[in-house]
């Protein structure tokens, strides 16, 4: 097999953690107009998480994703009832203001739990190495986190396209207005939305640790890239992320392996092409 | 200062008149700024930078503020002026005030191309863009570290004695000077500029930029021409760091600078003109104490006070002032 | 209003601002570090090194009270340290300008140490070209070129004939390739190919890949810490890449503690070129660590050596000058001074200012049930080529 193919697999297993990451934002920027650049707090949050219990508690890595994504979106439901209900209906400018000064506590708050530096994480053996297949190598953990992305990018899309749960969501997005006019309860919607969100960017962000590694600056860091998949996807879309995602995934890696100089701006190229072609991105709707 | 409306009665000429007269307010800020000359003559240094950042901050508030173009990367025009001065000097000429004058240019032209694009687009998608063409631009400076230096920065920036007789010095007297004259003189032309038709054809496309094009007003051209100027103060702010700190760096383009900022002028408030310097004095002066005090966990004050000025003063500081004041005077009449 | 709040601001800032007492028998040292951001972890363990010197030595020295005196710039930021550096003299009399982990932070605080004529310690940035700034430079952490010369030219003389090059492209990479290549040619060795990816490359498997297509006898790569060690950690056991047959080199931060956690086994074999591990036998060091991990709870590496030593260096300085912290008379007396650091024996070059030390070749070996960098290998005496090559 020709190595491009060993190059899409790692495209597509890193575009996979970005879509997890970023679903949540993109499903809450497209209901509610709410500019949360805390999402990768929550992220940050899941790692931390995550890492607590496997180093300091012994837990096998597995079974704290689940409660990566508790916690993530528990503190989500706390933050949303305390400050962000209040800033509904207040300008983009604000909500930046504030979800930015959470990031920062958010920062602080870890660096001053955790310390600053490197979080080690030890997989499971079952998760480390790789496959041999035709000539390639496949990493297990890679394999890993394309079979949990899909597994739950099949249940997001089931929930959105054939749920009535779901039907209300992609009211309020369409038009929330509308939706509150038929009687939809929308902040209840949201609520919910926004802890699933928030809830799945904390599992990404334990999903993370074995690639991206974490520290307390994790929470900016990788809020570009998220900003990015959203924008890139269009607002409010699952699939749009999930596209945006891969699209993302598949570029930085061919980029790096094609030409190594220029690697890293190969995401910002796509992602300006795209938006002067469609503003709205790809799945976006206004 | 305040976003006002226009009374019927009134004519636009004089409500423009009206608006261009100095308030007592705006004078003692000027007044002000003479004050850490005499109060605090060891934080002249910092108070230099913070009248470069209060410039920068300015020149995001024509495009944010009163226009109503949210950009993450505002800071490619201050990196721009920046390495424009520091280049200068570098090649042979440091002359401070023609520095300014070839960065400023430098910046605007740069600016002036990429305002092809950003008047095409709005909401997300500008935000992007802006965001986008500042990260491309870091990464080619880095990538051409033959020229800008790279990582380590530009070394052997010297910048000559302004006029020929004010040298640089430890204390940051002439720095200070120096930035705050740049500052009120580029601020003039700002404010000029708000309260003119031009300023209020800008405002018209920030509150609905629809609309506009069906009174006659050319949006695009006037946007285009306003990010322009924008880019020409934020590379003379970009200039002024070069020169009074001898250094450039890459980091003078990046994503950090264009957010903080952002940060600083959503704190001081937008469209208020004077919100950008506001911003800046509190945001650095802040983060000076803070981390002075707290090196290690500054970053959580910081963070409590910007909740804290969003959640009891939605429009800024300088908004939550003027709310402020309006209650105090209840019969004065809007102005 | 505005004119209140300046005001205000104006009288808050004279009161807060107030420095300690510029008596006449205290030093003090103006620490300027990154204490928060993403270097923070770098400056956190400076910064012990500096305060466990303290705790053991007390802080009299020749009758003088030293005070260390705090200022994070947050990252990369030349105009911030410049402006602290000028603070900290201007301000709060500091005497001594030390710390600097980053290289741009560095070589702005040297026109200020230039300037005003105050002695300045290095204690991690490792470009060669600082200590030329200023007439008042010493350092004691290392410089890139000393631990890269020195890997390439033992690369060389010990059967390793092809080598392909991998490095961050920014300053300090770029810097490490030119000097591993270099010397490795020198000494008789090929580089087959090399590439430079991007500063903040959280995935290397790509490029581990290339390396692998053309078959050397050493893949050398060179990162900074954070996350990027464990992330080719993760490469090289994703792309099935055996260390027996070929030998993976790299600077110190490839075998960090933190990131051969993470990379459990697959890091046996890691050979790796530094100027201190916690894991030197020696006893000084064995002291030296049982200190630090009573006070801190973590091992001491070698930012927290570079601190330590640096301290050292301000201390003795200040004992042979009695007591006097000019930059004039601390520069003299740190000229050629040399001792026994718990990395070894190192001396401050009484030509360049710089750091002379052993450089130590270790490997990645399991030692009990830990993974440890042992020492295979090392290379006393050891100075900067950059100097050296003027």
């Amino acid at each position: 097999m020709p190595p491009v193919f060993g190059m899409l697999f790692d495209g597509i297993a890193y575009g996979m953690l970005l879509f997890l990451m970023s679903v949540g934002l993109s499903v809450t920027l497209g209901m509610m107009n709410f500019v949360n650049l805390a999402h990768c707090s929550f992220a940050m949050l899941g790692g931390y998480v995550a890492v607590t219990l496997m180093n300091a508690f012994g837990w096998p890595f597995l079974l704290t994703l689940p409660i990566a994504f508790l916690a993530a979106a528990a503190a989500s439901v706390v933050l949303e009832r305390v400050f962000f209900r209040r800033f509904y209906n207040a300008g983009e400018l604000e909500q930046c203001l504030l979800t930015i000064g959470i990031v920062f506590v958010s920062i602080a708050g870890a660096a001053y739990i955790y310390g600053t530096d490197q979080q080690p994480v030890h997989l499971p053996p079952y998760l480390q190495g790789s496959i041999v297949f035709a000539g390639l190598d496949f990493a297990i953990y890679r394999l890993f986190l394309i079979g949990i992305a899909l597994v739950i990018t099949v249940v997001l899309i089931a929930t959105v396209e054939a749920t009535r749960f779901g039907a209300q969501v992609r009211a309020a997005v369409n038009n929330q207005r509308m939706a509150r006019g038929l009687g939809i309860d929308v902040d209840r919607l949201f609520a919910i939305t926004f802890a699933l969100g928030s809830g799945l960017a904390g599992l990404g962000g334990a999903l993370a640790i074995a690639m991206l590694g974490l520290d307390p600056s994790f929470a900016l860091t990788y809020l570009i890239y998220v900003l990015i998949v959203v924008s890139v996807g269009g607002l409010g879309s699952v699939a749009g992320s999930f596209v945006a995602a891969m699209l993302l995934g598949v570029s930085d890696e061919a980029g790096k392996y094609y030409i190594p100089a220029f690697g890293s701006v190969l995401i910002y190229l796509v992602m300006m092409v795209v938006i002067m072609w469609r503003p709205a991105g790809l799945f976006g709707r206004r | 200062m305040s976003s006002a409306t226009i009374d019927a009665a009134v004519g636009p000429r004089q409500f423009l008149r009206a608006q261009n007269r100095w308030r007592w307010t705006e004078i003692a800020f000027w007044l002000a700024t003479l004050l850490p000359f005499v109060l605090t003559p060891d934080y002249l240094v910092l108070a230099s930078q913070i009248a470069i950042t209060g410039l920068f901050a300015l020149s995001l508030d024509l495009i944010l503020g009163f226009s109503g173009i949210i950009s993450l990367g505002h800071a490619a025009y201050f990196g721009m002026g920046a390495y424009t001065a520091g280049l200068l000097s570098v090649w042979g000429w440091g002359e401070p005030l023609t520095g300014l004058l070839a960065a400023g240019v430098t910046a605007g032209l740069f600016g002036y191309l990429t305002s092809f694009i950003i008047a095409r687009f709005r909401h997300l998608a500008l935000i992007m863009i802006t965001l986008g063409i500042g990260l491309l631009l870091q990464e080619a400076a880095n990538s051409a570290s033959f020229i800008t230096g790279g990582f380590d920065g530009l070394q052997g920036i010297h910048t000559w004695p302004i006029l020929n007789r004010f040298d640089f010095d430890l204390y940051g007297r002439t720095a200070y000077s120096y930035a705050l004259v740049v500052l009120f003189l580029t601020f003039l032309v700002a404010r000029r500029i708000i309260h003119s038709p031009f300023g209020l054809s800008l405002r018209g496309i920030r509150e609905n930029g629809q609309r506009m094009p069906a009174i006659g007003a050319a949006t695009r051209a006037h946007i285009r021409t306003i990010y322009t100027i924008a880019a020409v103060m934020a590379g003379i702010a970009g200039a002024l760091l070069a020169q009074t700190t001898e250094t450039v760096s890459l980091e003078t383009l990046g994503f950090q600078r264009s957010a903080d900022v952002l940060v600083m002028l959503i704190l001081g408030g937008t469209g208020r003109l004077y919100g950008g310097p506001i911003g800046a004095i509190v945001y650095m002066v802040a983060r000076d104490q803070f981390s002075g005090l707290n090196p290690q966990y500054w970053y959580f004050w910081i963070g409590l006070l910007l909740i804290a000025v969003v959640m009891f003063m939605p429009d800024g500081i300088l908004g939550g002032l003027a709310l402020a004041l309006r209650r105090l005077t209840p019969r004065r009449a809007k102005d | 209003m505005q004119k209140f709040l300046y005001v205000a601001a104006g009288l808050t800032l004279a009161m807060l601002g107030a420095g300690p007492a510029a008596a006449q028998d205290t030093v003090s040292i103006g620490m300027i570090n990154e204490y928060s951001g993403q270097f923070a972890d770098t400056g956190a363990q400076i910064d012990h090194g500096v305060t466990l010197y303290m705790k053991q030595h007390g802080d009299t020295v020749a009758g003088k009270k030293i005070v260390v005196i705090r200022k994070d710039t947050g990252g990369i930021a030349p105009d911030i340290a410049k402006r602290l550096s000028q603070e900290a003299i201007v301000r709060d009399h500091a005497d001594i300008l030390g710390g600097f982990s980053l290289t741009p932070n560095a070589l702005a605080a040297a026109d200020v140490s230039a300037q005003a004529k105050k002695f300045m310690v290095v204690m991690n940035a490792a470009t060669s070209a600082i200590t030329t700034k200023s007439p008042y430079i010493a350092r004691t952490s290392s410089t890139t070129p000393q631990l890269n010369c020195t890997l390439g030219t033992w690369a060389a003389k010990h059967n390793i004939k092809t080598i392909y090059t991998m490095v961050s492209d920014y300053g300090p990479g770029i810097d490490a390739e030119k000097w591993f290549q270099k010397c490795a040619k020198d000494g008789g060795a090929q580089i087959v190919g090399s590439v430079r990816f991007p500063v903040a490359n959280p995935d290397f498997s790509a490029f581990i890949q290339a390396a692998k297509d053309k078959n050397p006898d050493a893949i050398y790569i060179w990162i900074p810490g954070g996350a990027q060690p464990a992330a080719v950690g993760k490469a090289l056991s994703e792309r099935g890449i055996d260390t027996s047959k070929i030998k993976i080199l790299g600077q110190d931060a490839l075998a960090a503690e933190t990131a051969l956690k993470s990379m459990g086994d697959t890091a046996l074999g890691i050979i790796t070129v530094a100027d201190y591990d916690y894991n030197h036998q020696s006893p000084m060091n064995q002291e030296f660590v049982k200190a630090f991990n009573d006070e801190f709870h973590r091992n001491p590496d070698f930012f927290a050596v570079g601190g330590y030593d640096g301290t050292h260096l301000i201390y003795a300085a200040l004992q042979k000058t009695g007591g006097k912290a000019d930059g004039d008379s601390l520069i003299a007396a740190a000229k050629g001074m040399s001792w026994e650091s718990p990395r070894g024996p190192i001396m401050i070059d009484p030509q360049t200012r710089d750091i002379v030390q052993t450089v130590y070749i270790r490997r990645v070996e399991k030692v009990g049930n830990e993974l440890r960098n042992v020492e295979i290998d090392s290379v006393p005496g050891v100075k900067d080529p950059e100097h050296e090559q003027k």
